[in-house]
C-alpha cells in the first residue's frame, strides 16, 4: 500500500515552471496592451506618413473631430455635418471655459478617413477657425515601413 | 513521528486550482484583447483666422504656394509649387520635398526661432482624397535622414476650400 501511494505523489506535476511562464505571459500582455486606443473610431482609417512620431506628452483640452469617408464629422457620441458641427463645438467650448480657459488653449485633433474629400477636412477646420480655435493637430498613423 | 511529519507535508500542499483558472482567465483576456497598433502622431498645425496673424511680415519670407489638383475621383491630378508642375506620380512627393530643400537652401541662412520660418498655404481641389494631402504635408514638413527627422517647414495652412 504505501508503495501505491508513492507512485501516486509521482504523478503529481511540478506546477512552478508552468505558473511562472503564464504569469511572465499576463505580465507580457498586460504592459503591451494599449487602452488609448478608445479614441478611434471605427469609421475612421487615418493615412500613413513615416514623418510622425507618437506625442511625448498629451495634448492639453483635446477635442477629437473624426471625419469620415463620406464626410461626416464624428464628436462625443454624435455625428455632424461641417454645417452643424458649430453646435457640438460650442458644447466642447463651454467645458473648456468653465474650467477658465480660452479656445486658444484647446487642442483640435483631425482624424480624417485616408480616402475623405480633402475639401472636408478644410471645412471642418474653418468651422473650428469661426470657433476661434487656433490650434490643429492632424492625426496620422506612424508609417515605420517605407 | 514517522507519521506525523507526513501529514504536515500534505497539509501544507496548497491548492492552486483556483489559482490557476483565474491565471488563465486573466491571460486569456489580454491574448484576446491584444493588437498589435501603429502609433499615431500629429502633423501641428496653428492657424488663426484669416485677418487675425500677426501684422509684421518679413520680406524675406518665402511665399509657397502648393496648388494640389484632383481628378473627378478624387485622385491627385497634378501638383504645383509655385507654378513649378511636380506631377502626379508618387515621385510627385519627392521632387516636392527637393524644390523645398532646394528653395529653403537658397534662402537667407538666418538662424530660425522655434514657430518662426517659412510658410506654405495649400490650396487644394474639394475632391482630393485626404491622403495626398498629408503626403505633401509630410514631403513639405520634413524628411528622414539616418533615423533622425529634418524639419524643413513647420508652418502650414490651407487655402479656403474650393466647392
Amino acid at each position: 500500500m504505501r508503495v501505491k501511494r508513492e507512485q501516486v505523489d509521482m504523478a503529481e506535476g511540478d506546477m512552478t515552471p508552468m505558473i511562472d511562464m503564464t504569469f511572465q505571459l499576463i505580465a507580457f500582455f498586460m504592459v503591451l496592451i494599449n487602452f488609448a486606443q478608445t479614441e478611434a473610431n471605427d469609421n475612421v482609417v487615418l493615412p500613413k506618413s513615416r514623418l510622425v512620431k507618437p506625442p511625448e506628452a498629451p495634448l492639453e483640452f483635446p477635442i477629437i473631430l473624426h471625419v469620415g469617408a463620406d464626410g461626416r464629422v464624428y464628436l462625443g457620441g454624435d455625428d455632424y455635418t461641417a454645417e452643424t458641427l458649430k453646435i457640438g463645438l460650442d458644447r466642447e467650448l463651454a467645458v473648456i471655459r468653465a474650467e477658465g480657459k480660452a479656445p486658444e488653449d484647446a487642442n483640435v485633433v483631425i482624424r480624417g478617413h485616408e480616402f475623405v474629400a480633402a475639401g472636408h477636412v478644410q471645412e471642418v477646420i474653418r468651422v473650428a477657425q469661426d470657433a476661434k480655435l487656433t490650434n490643429f493637430a492632424l492625426r496620422v498613423k506612424e508609417n515605420l515601413r517605407d | 513521528m514517522k507519521i506525523r511529519n507526513r501529514r504536515d507535508a500534505e497539509k501544507n500542499e496548497l491548492n492552486m486550482t483556483s489559482m490557476i483558472d483565474i491565471v488563465f482567465l486573466l491571460l486569456i483576456f489580454f491574448v484576446m484583447t491584444f493588437k498589435i497598433v501603429e502609433l499615431e502622431g500629429d502633423f501641428s498645425i496653428k492657424m488663426p483666422l484669416a485677418g487675425q496673424s500677426s501684422g509684421v511680415v518679413d520680406p524675406t519670407d518665402l511665399p509657397l504656394k502648393l496648388r494640389l489638383r484632383s481628378t473627378a475621383d478624387g485622385n491627385l491630378a497634378g501638383m504645383e509649387l509655385n507654378e513649378i508642375s511636380l506631377g502626379n506620380d508618387q515621385a510627385a512627393f519627392a521632387r516636392l520635398r527637393n524644390e523645398v530643400k532646394g528653395m529653403l537652401a537658397s534662402s537667407t541662412p538666418v538662424a530660425v526661432e522655434e514657430g518662426e520660418g517659412p510658410e506654405i498655404e495649400i490650396d487644394t481641389d474639394f475632391n482630393l482624397q485626404y491622403k495626398y494631402v498629408i503626403d505633401s504635408i509630410s514631403a513639405v514638413s520634413g524628411f528622414k535622414e539616418a533615423g533622425q527627422v529634418v524639419k524643413l517647414i513647420e508652418k502650414i495652412k490651407f487655402a479656403k476650400p474650393r466647392r
